[in-house]
Order: structure tokens, then sequence, then C-alpha cells
């Protein structure tokens, strides 16, 4: 409990410390606005990319339709706050809950399909609620959801980003963790320990969809303007794309890979028109370096060791 | 009352029946075989009692209670629990947390006392971190804690997988070619354990097994299988002795010889 406590300050002082220092750089303009937007999608896409990760690599559930609990929870929270004027992130919180809610719905009867069937279905429903968007007046239709309130700003993007590494460690590294992660290393192994595979497959999908719909909650406060094919499934792959390569599990590895591929594309926009050929193919070559075991993680992890409260490995010895 | 009582369990797949008309009945602390030819029926005997199929017909009742038709998951909460004979462990994991996944349906706290690391959370997690290391050290697998599971040598991973399925503290144990793959030494050493958990935990173990040694050595009640049917049934020395087993075996002239 005592090294669980520190382990948790220490994270606690470092997440202040950074947020200080870019806080601080953005005020004076040093980061400017344009990269200080872009520092904000990093975090949402860091939102999203660890409630991919707890679904895919720790619960082994391979799912293509994140996206669509973004858009629900973007659509759900930024309808609800223009028509009631709640405060903001009681807003958020209703949009995640929804989204939580049809993840639930959605979980219930695909979860009992495996690998490929599973990523097949997630997919549909994605395009479903694409599709299903665009039909709904209310919210726009195909032309999107304008005159958001921006209200999204880098404090609230950062410290809910903590908030969701925090939340998304602790679940890991409890009970329900392990048997997530039991259900991703045998499934019928685990069943035969007590423990309902089912279930935790849900919990996992819902966790997943609550904290996308809370990103995607953010992202539609922050652009302002929402349209239903900015949430088609490309934009899951994406995601699976950063827990890919964030490589089977870390947390660190994740952000990383998040942090690095979302900044990437911007970064290379000098190249003009031939960005879109030289970012997939560093694309290529970090997946091939990766399978080489140079991964992202790895090196980060040698780099500093001590200085990582998140990691995983000697907090169970310790909890 | 019996602890367990099959009582003429069926199972057909299709037109196969896989399993016919099959009964035992077992006491506390009772030490029984299975044994029959490759493809007699054994698993799937396990797999019934285990709930992973549901029986055609027939009756299985353990400690009292109807458990036919229920999910594994839950007849592991009735106290049955098993071992797999292609052994299925978390590969990945550490030997530690192999345990510890044992001890999860037995934790009570929710996920919000994980979210926020309330004091059942601390409570209980002491507690099977505790229950963890007791179990590793009297298996002997305590210096091999943080080794991944998948790292361990072949009777270590048996070894673990047992001392995993004891930690759901079941009164029956199901046993599953325990000795498969391993030479005579691992194979007397494993026979010594068996004995030695049925003393210590005072459970009743129900086994699979090809190895005669083993199953004659250990048991004191030995079932025979074959085609789906019980062929013969009780103690060692009748079994050796049993013309029909022998046919099930050896076939018809060795046995007449």
């Amino acid at each position: 409990m005592k090294s669980y406590i520190k382990r948790g300050v220490i994270f606690l002082a470092a997440s202040l410390v950074v947020f200080c220092v870019l806080f601080v750089l953005i005020q004076t303009d040093v980061i400017n606005a344009y990269y200080s937007q872009i520092l904000m999608v990093i975090c949402i896409n860091i939102i999203l990319a660890l409630s991919t990760n707890l679904i895919i690599n720790y619960t082994g559930q391979l799912t293509l339709g994140h996206s669509a609990f973004m858009a629900i929870g973007a659509y759900a929270s930024a309808f609800i706050q223009m028509n009631t004027g709640l405060p903001f992130f009681l807003s958020l919180l209703c949009g995640s809950v929804v989204a939580a809610v049809f993840g639930f719905l959605i979980g219930l009867p695909t979860l009992r399909l495996k690998g490929d069937y599973l990523a097949i279905t997630t997919l549909g429903f994605c395009q479903i609620v694409v599709v299903a968007i665009q039909n709904i007046d209310a919210l726009g239709g195909a032309q999107g959801l304008a005159g958001i309130p921006p209200k999204t700003t880098f404090a609230w993007v950062f410290f809910s980003m903590i908030a969701t590494i925090a939340i998304l460690y602790n679940i890991v590294h409890a009970n329900q963790g392990r048997a997530m992660i039991s259900v991703r290393e045998d499934e019928i192994a685990a069943e035969a320990m007590g423990i309902d595979t089912t279930r935790y497959k849900i919990m996992s999908f819902t966790t997943g969809a609550f904290f996308a719909g809370y990103a995607g909650g953010l992202y539609a406060f922050l652009m302002m303007f929402i349209d239903p094919n900015s949430f088609n499934f490309l934009k899951s792959i994406d995601f699976v794309i950063y827990v890919v390569l964030g490589g089977t599990g870390g947390f660190v590895g994740c952000i990383a890979s998040t942090s690095i591929l979302t900044l990437l594309p911007e970064v290379l926009r000098f190249l003009g028109d031939l960005r879109m050929v030289i970012y997939p193919l560093l694309l290529i070559v970090i997946m091939i370096l990766r399978v080489k075991n140079i991964r992202v993680t790895s090196f980060l992890r040698r780099k500093s060791g001590a200085a990582k409260p998140k990691e995983r490995g000697e907090d169970h010895a310790a909890a | 009352m019996p602890l367990l009582d099959i009582e003429n369990i069926t199972i057909k797949f299709g037109g196969l029946t896989a399993v016919s008309d099959f009964s035992i009945s077992m006491e506390e602390n009772d030490l029984f075989g299975l044994i029959g030819p490759n493809g007699a029926g054994k698993t799937t005997v396990f797999n019934m009692l285990t709930g992973v199929y549901a029986p055609t017909s027939g009756k299985i009742v353990f400690n009292g209670e109807s458990i036919q038709g229920i999910q594994p998951h839950q007849i592991t909460k009735k106290k049955i629990s098993r071992t797999f004979q292609n052994i299925r462990l978390m590969k990945n994991l550490s030997v530690m947390d192999n345990i510890k996944v044992s001890y999860a349906y037995q934790a009570h706290y929710s996920l919000v006392s994980s979210i926020f690391r309330l004091p059942s959370y601390f409570r209980q997690e002491e507690e099977i971190e505790k229950k963890s290391l007791d179990l590793l050290k009297i298996f002997g697998l305590l210096e091999l804690k943080n080794e991944k599971a998948c790292n361990l040598p072949y009777g270590q991973q048996r070894r673990l997988e047992i001392a995993r399925a004891l930690a759901t503290q079941p009164k029956l144990l199901l046993l599953d070619e325990p000795a498969a793959g391993m030479n005579p030494q691992e194979t007397q050493n494993l026979m010594d354990l068996i004995q030695w958990i049925r003393r210590e935990f005072k459970i009743a173990i129900l086994l699979i097994e090809h190895d005669m040694k083993l199953v004659m050595g250990v048991c004191e009640n030995i079932v025979v299988l074959d085609y789906g049917k019980i062929i013969a049934q009780g103690p060692p020395d009748e079994i050796k002795t049993n013309k029909k087993v022998i046919e099930a075996y050896l076939g018809e002239e060795a046995a007449d010889a």
C-alpha cells in the first residue's frame, strides 16, 4: 500500500510538472496556437488509444469499431450541452455514459464471437452508427453539427488524460484486470478457474466505450464542429495502429506511440504532396523495427528505469 | 451421502454416443482413476463434469446439488477444479499471477474500489498475495514466482497447473493425464505429490491417466471405459486381472492366452 501511494504521488507530481511546463510554453507563445491544438489532439488520442488498449491488448478482443463510441460520446455531449446548457463536465459525463450504455448493449451479443468475427461485427456497428447519425436531422445529418461552444481547454484535456491513465492503470492492476488478462491468455483455462469470461469482456468493452465517449466529447468541444464521416472505421483503425505499435500491454508504449503517430503527419507537412507517401513508409519502417524487438517501450524503459511509475511488473508484488 | 454422484449420464454428438450410462459415486477424500484406450470418452466425462458439455441425459449431483448443464465458471464455484491434458497455463503471466488468477473469483471488491483504491482493495489484495505465496511455497515454486510460466520446465508447469487448480479451493480435483510427457523420475515425484495433496488438502481426486504404474500405484479404485461404456470398476488388483480390461487394451486373443 505504501509503495502504491509513493508511486501515485510521484506520478501526480511528474504530471503536474509536465503540465506547468507546457502551460507556460503555451501562454508565452513558444508553442503557438497551431501546435497547442495538436497537443490537445494528442491528449485526446491518448485517452482513446488507452481505452482501445484495454480491450485489445489486455482483454484480447479485437475491436474495429471504437470510433463509433467516440462519435456517440461526441454527439451526445454536444447535443445535450447545446440543448440544455448543462455544465461542460456534466455534459461530457452524460456523453460518456451514453457511449458506455451503447458499449454494453453491443458487447452483450457480439462478445460471444471471437477474433475476426468480433472485428467484423464491431466494424459493422461502426458503420451503422455513422449512417444513423447522417440520417438524424436533429444532429445535423450528413452536414455535421456546428456551433458547439469552444469549452475544451488544455487543462481540461491534460487532466482528463491523467485521470484516464490513473483509472485504467488501477483497473488493470486489480482483480478485474487480472481476470481480463486471463481471458486474453486462455479463455478456457480462465473459465476453469472460476472467471466469468463474458462478464469481464463486457466490463472491459463498456469501460473502453466510456472513455472513448469522454474523449469524443472533448474532441467535439475542441473542434466546435463534428461530422459523421470523421468517425468512420478508418478512425478506429488509427487507434488499432497506436495500440499495435505500443506493444503488448504497456501504458508507456501506448502513450509514446500515440504521441509520435499523431505528431508525425503534422511534422511532415513541409513535404507537401509527398507527405502521404512518406508517412506510410515511415509507419512500415517503424513496424518492422518493432517486430525486431526495438520496441518503443523497451527503449523508454531502458532510458529511465525508476522515473516511470506507470510500468508493469514490479507493481503486483508491491500492491 | 456421497460427494459426487453421477447417475447414468449419456452424451450424444449427432449420431455418435460418446459416453453412455456412465455412473460412479465418490466419497470425500476418495482417489479414483479413470482409464481406457484412446477415444474411450474419458476426457468427455471430465468435460461433462466441468460444464464444458451438458450431458444429453442423466444426473450429476455434487455436494448435494445437481450441477449438470451449468457453466464451467459456475462449476468451479461449486468446488470442482481441473487441470488440462495439454497444459493450459497463462503463458505470458508470471507464476505468481497464474496463481492469483485462481483467487480472482474469491475476491469480492468492486470495480469502484479498484478504481479509487478503497481499503477493501488493499485488504483483499494483501490476502490474495499471502495465500498465493503460501501455496507457491508448499509447492516449491517460490523462487520461480516472477518467472514467466512458459519458461518453466515441463514438470514444473504441471506442478504449477495443479497448484493453480488447488487455489480455487476445490473439494474434487480432476487431473487430466497429469503424467503425460513425463520421464519415470518425474512420474514418481508426481505420484508422491498426488498422495500428498490428498492427505494435506483432504480432497477427492479423480484422474485420467495412461501411465499404468501411476494409476495402479496411487488409485484405490479404478474405472475402465471402452467405447463410452464402463467395462470394469474396482481396486487395482482386480482390474489388472480383469479379462474385459485386457481385451480392451490388448485384443481378444491376448485375453484368452
